[in-house]
């Protein structure tokens, strides 16, 4: 095997700097390091990275096209298989997908797939973006819920194919946790913005402010003349701890905290008019993506101390490495194996302090990890300002609430046939988060594509 | 869309909207609420309907100019469109033929007690109704509420327009039986009405309205205490157990923004 250098850094605003703005932290390749990343590919004839993508994309294929500059070419080729690839360069957890395949992985640095896939996506948008050409509406009518990344991919997929599609969204933009959740110094919502008007483009209709089961229930959208129905309704409810003092103020859900913080810009108020209160000393319960979103978050709203506060230790963080790094640069603090049992409040009803108990690490449990166990007695008291819980999310809870004979689990995700993501009600499809709990942008996208080609082939079957 | 076919002026600080909305007119009930923004960079202000026209296509908002987002909402002229319009959100309020039901809404609310006034008696109930407000010059549809309740009782805080304050209310539930009380407006008032009826028995909803951020179950900003267990009033409610609700919590959990809200009004003023 050809040995092959380092992989190409991308430039990100020092740490320093970064932790006083939203700007995005990692700021992408110029053309020549895109060019010498991707000239370290070997180009396998026979690749291993393309197993790791849940959407398919010919890695090699689109890395060769940018060994030669035809970045033109290249962005063609990974729009072939994913509407999104601004974001997913972004945000997809590459390090456990493509790029744990990639043979130089082996011996060294894994190619920088990720990189390289949004360095194309961003030079498209720079230099125009080409739309396929709207096939002749040939097929059915399909309705979306949710404008999140499942239901954008189900209606980019259907639309290619000729569908009449519309997404129907409560929120009052588009993109699920894209926009609301996933922070702008991560993910800026211009770039969220310019894929969604690119699914615009391909003939989708998006209807914002649309809540299905209040506006709509599921089965009036048959009733409306829509053949099918896909539901991608998320995972955006918040978990709480049910400890005393949970809803004192200055406690916060990670979800409503970044919503505040992205969907509503609060870091701007007050020339944005939705207020978001942060203090001094902020505690973060939680070790995953979205307890750093919410830390790194804090800090640039201006905390002077952040605390993630996780009952396991460090091997356990269920977050990113790269995540997990980041928030550390900025200063972020740890306080591993601890956990909180009781909020207490001032004479105002706001948070004070946070009682929290010592944890020891007993015998992997279900999920593999080792099983946190309280220390009996070793309760001790913090001074916290401001807390936000980032403990889990689950299913969104209206579509279920609201349509009949749509089976569920006791999790209330909803159930679906593995090959087709048909629910329980014919017609009716689901995927992303709603079935699957939280998981990632890319699953949901996978998810997508999948219940995309067993509506088109059901609407064919009907006709 | 969400065009604003009327705006009328209650009170110095109360605005009425007529909005054409024909899918929420469509599917609103006395006790949703709708979502609104109105540019760009605006709040999502959660506001409870007042009334709906499935025919006209419209439905009906009621509001007090109470800080900067709404204040600015009254600025909002007939033929202008609403950026945003969301809903209609929560469970309306249960109707059935209760029998005979107390009424009593304050304040900014009592345009939204009609519409439950309307309903309920449509429902076939006999109707007792309360409007509260601060004082006489605050008063609004009074002549509205005559029409549909069989009985009426108009109070003010200064005894401006009558009778003063909640106190004439323990007479009334001494002397009187209901099956029923439904209590919208003020946090406070739905808390002192919730205390004169426990004592009596009588079942006793309230319709709450927490600071709310999305309105659709997923952020938690909302949530209240009701009989030991949290629920988000935009799902789980806005009506629930006057009874079992944790008063003290929300009222703190209401005032929690108002320091930044009074800098953005001042600001707010001096721009303008
Ligand atoms: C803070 C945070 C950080 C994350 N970071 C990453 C990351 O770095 N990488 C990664 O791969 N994944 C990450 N994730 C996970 C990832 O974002 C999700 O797995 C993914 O967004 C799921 O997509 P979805 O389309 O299923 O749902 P969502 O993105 O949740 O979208 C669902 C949409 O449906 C709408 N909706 C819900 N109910 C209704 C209804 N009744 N009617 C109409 N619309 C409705 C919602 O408003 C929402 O817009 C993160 C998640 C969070 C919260
Ligand atoms: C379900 C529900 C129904 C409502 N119905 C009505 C109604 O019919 N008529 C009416 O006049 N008002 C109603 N409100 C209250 C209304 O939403 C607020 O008065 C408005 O958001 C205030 O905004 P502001 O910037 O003008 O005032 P601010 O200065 O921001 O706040 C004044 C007060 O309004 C409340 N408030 C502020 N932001 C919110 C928010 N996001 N959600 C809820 N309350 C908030 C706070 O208690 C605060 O003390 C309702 C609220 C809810 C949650
Ligand atoms: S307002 Fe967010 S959960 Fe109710």
């Amino acid at each position: 095997m050809a040995a092959r250098g380092p992989q190409v850094e991308m430039p990100k605003q020092p740490p320093e700097e970064r932790v006083d703005n939203f700007d995005e932290v990692a700021q992408g390749y110029t053309e020549e390091m895109a060019i010498e990343e991707a000239l370290r590919c070997l180009t396998c004839p026979n690749p291993q990275c393309i197993k790791g993508c849940p959407v398919d994309i010919d890695i090699p294929g689109f890395i060769d096209l940018m060994k030669q500059g035809k970045f033109d070419e290249a962005i063609k080729e990974v729009k072939e298989k994913n509407a999104l690839p601004a974001i997913c360069g972004r945000v997809c957890p590459q390090e456990s997908q493509c790029q744990k395949f990639c043979i130089l992985g082996i011996k060294g640095d894994p190619i920088a797939i990720g990189r390289l896939e949004r360095f194309v996506a961003d030079w498209e948008q720079e230099h125009g973006v080409e739309v396929p050409g709207n096939p002749d509406n040939n097929g059915g009518k399909v309705a979306v819920v949710g404008a999140g990344p499942a239901g954008l991919t189900v209606a980019a997929e259907l639309a290619k194919l000729g569908h009449d599609v519309t997404i129907f969204e409560a929120l009052h933009n588009a993109g699920g946790v894209l926009t609301y959740g996933i922070p702008q110094f991560r993910l800026p919502k211009e770039i969220v913005q310019a894929e969604v008007n690119y699914v615009q483009k391909l003939g989708v209709t998006i209807n914002l402010d649309a809540m299905i089961g209040k506006l709509y229930t599921i089965s009036e959208l048959f009733a409306d003349g829509f053949d099918a129905v896909f539901i991608g309704s998320g995972a955006g409810l918040t978990r709480f701890l049910h400890v005393p003092g949970e809803n004192l103020n200055g406690i916060y859900s990670a979800n409503e905290f970044l919503i505040r913080t992205n969907l509503m810009r609060a870091y701007k108020f007050p020339e944005y008019d939705t207020p978001i209160n942060v203090g001094k000393i902020v505690a973060v319960i939680g070790g995953g993506n979205v307890a750093m979103d919410s830390a790194r978050s804090a800090l640039r709203l201006g905390a002077e101390k952040v605390i993630i506060v996780y009952r396991r230790g460090r091997e356990e963080l269920p977050a990113r490495l790269e995540e997990v790094e980041n928030a550390e640069e900025e200063g972020v603090e740890f306080m591993l194996l601890n956990n909180p049992v009781r909020f207490k409040g001032d004479d105002l009803g706001r948070v004070k302090q946070m009682e929290v108990i010592r944890m020891e690490l007993g015998e992997p449990d279900e999920s593999g990890r080792r099983r946190p166990i309280p220390v009996e007695g070793s309760e001790y008291l913090i001074d916290v300002n401001t807390v936000v819980i980032a403990i889990g999310q689950t299913p969104n809870p209206i579509i279920q609430r609201t349509t009949e004979g749509l089976e569920t689990t006791r999790w209330n995700t909803i159930v679906v046939d593995e090959e087709t993501m048909q629910t329980s009600i014919e017609g009716v499809y689901a995927g992303g988060d709603i079935v699957s709990g939280t998981a990632t942008v890319i699953s949901a996208m996978g998810a997508g594509k999948k219940a995309a080609k067993a509506i088109h082939e059901y609407i064919f079957k009907k006709s | 869309m969400n065009r604003i076919l009327t705006k009328r002026t209650l009170t110095q600080n109360v605005k009425l909207f007529e909005v054409e909305a024909p899918l929420i007119a469509r599917k609103a009930k006395p006790g949703h609420f709708v979502i609104l923004r109105f540019h760009e960079k605006g709040e999502r202000i959660p506001i409870t309907l007042a009334g709906s026209g499935p025919k006209r296509g419209t439905i009906t908002i009621v509001f007090a100019e109470v800080g900067k987002s709404s204040t600015q909402l009254g600025n909002l002229e007939e033929g202008d469109e609403i950026l945003n319009l969301l809903g209609p959100l929560g469970n309306p309020f249960p109707l059935d033929n209760y029998g005979t039901i107390l009424c009593i809404g304050g304040g900014v609310f009592i345009g939204a007690l009609i519409y439950h006034m309307k309903a309920l008696k449509e429902a076939g109930n006999k109707i007792v109704a309360v409007l509260g407000s601060r004082g006489k010059k605050h008063l609004f549809f009074v002549e509205e509420a005559k029409e549909v309740a069989d009985e009426l009782y108009v109070t003010t805080d200064d005894g401006s327009a009558g009778l003063e304050g909640l106190v004439f209310l323990e007479d009334l539930l001494k002397e009187r039986s209901f099956d029923h009380v439904f209590t919208i407006g003020p946090t406070s008032l739905q808390k002192e009405v919730s205390e004169m009826t426990r004592p009596h028995g009588i079942r006793t909803t309230v319709n709450l309205f927490p600071i709310m951020v999305d309105g659709m179950g997923m952020c938690g900003a909302c949530r209240v205490t009701v009989g030991g267990e949290t629920k988000f009033a935009c799902v789980d409610g806005p009506d629930f157990d006057g009874h079992e609700v944790d008063f003290d919590e929300l009222i703190s959990r209401m005032r929690v923004y108002n320091p930044q809200e009074k800098i953005a009004m001042i600001l707010y003023q001096r721009v303008v």
